[in-house]
């Protein structure tokens, strides 16, 4: 049971960026939140996709996505990170996501699970949770972010780095 | 027209800098966007695949005398 929760950083942003990271994590915590809400200026733009260390390889993971109607989708997919918002979607809507981060400074692979739900006034409108691995032993001391698409985060776009300690 | 531009915050000392993506950070970008387009319409494509024939085997089951809610009970 986590009994510290430590605002490491946060990042409200001024105008429309690409990608966005986290370099230089303390190593001194058990656990990472990573706090997130996003719109991005594409019409195509759905899915955040993470890096640890600059790295985009040895990425696994399964999803669970429920789109507002229909029947509710799942499957494999590596370095998701959250459902951003398109431009097609209601002005001014920001998506509310969390990444959780256990033993990041381990020497095991890292799992890291995450729950993201977009905001849309209509009946499309995409939540989502997915459980992840990197499949790598190094600690992670960095943390990126960005779009599968060619798009790019808007200004006010939020992010929200915590450490949480178990002792 | 300018590349777009990252974001870095240094945990280590609060500072955040703003700095614009090489070419070949944009070049990788573009790239990795046309590969996760490819991905992502495989994905739908396997999902579809897979919506026909539960659809499919529905119908054969309903042919057989299943009732809607029994063919439910075997999902």
């Amino acid at each position: 049971m986590a009994n510290t929760y430590t605002l490491i950083e946060a990042k409200s942003l001024g105008s429309t960026t690409a990608t966005i990271t986290f370099s230089a994590i303390p190593q001194t915590y058990t656990d990472l939140k990573l706090v997130t809400s996003t719109r991005c200026n594409d019409a195509g733009s759905l899915s955040v996709r993470i890096a640890f260390n600059s790295n985009t390889s040895n990425f696994t993971g399964i999803y669970l996505q429920g789109a507002g109607s229909g029947t509710p989708s799942s499957g494999s997919d590596g370095r998701r990170a959250g459902v951003s918002i398109p431009t097609t979607y209601t002005s001014n809507t920001f998506t509310n996501d969390e990444i959780y981060i256990p033993n990041y400074t381990s020497a095991n692979f890292k799992s890291y699970s995450l729950d993201s739900t977009q905001e849309n006034n209509a009946t499309l409108s995409y939540a989502e949770l997915y459980a992840g691995l990197w499949s790598d032993t190094a600690a992670i001391s960095s943390i990126t972010l960005t779009l599968d698409s060619a798009g790019s985060f808007v200004a006010n776009s939020t992010f929200y780095l915590y450490g949480i300690k178990n002792s | 027209m300018p590349n777009p531009t990252k974001v870095i915050v240094d945990c280590s000392t609060g500072v955040t800098t703003e700095v614009e993506l090489t070419d070949a950070e944009v070049a990788q970008r573009e790239a990795d966007a046309a590969a996760y387009a490819v991905e992502q319409a495989a994905r739908e494509a396997a999902e579809a695949a897979k919506a026909t024939a539960k659809a499919s085997a529905n119908a054969k089951l309903a042919k057989l005398g299943l009732t809607a809610e029994e063919i439910a009970a075997l999902y």
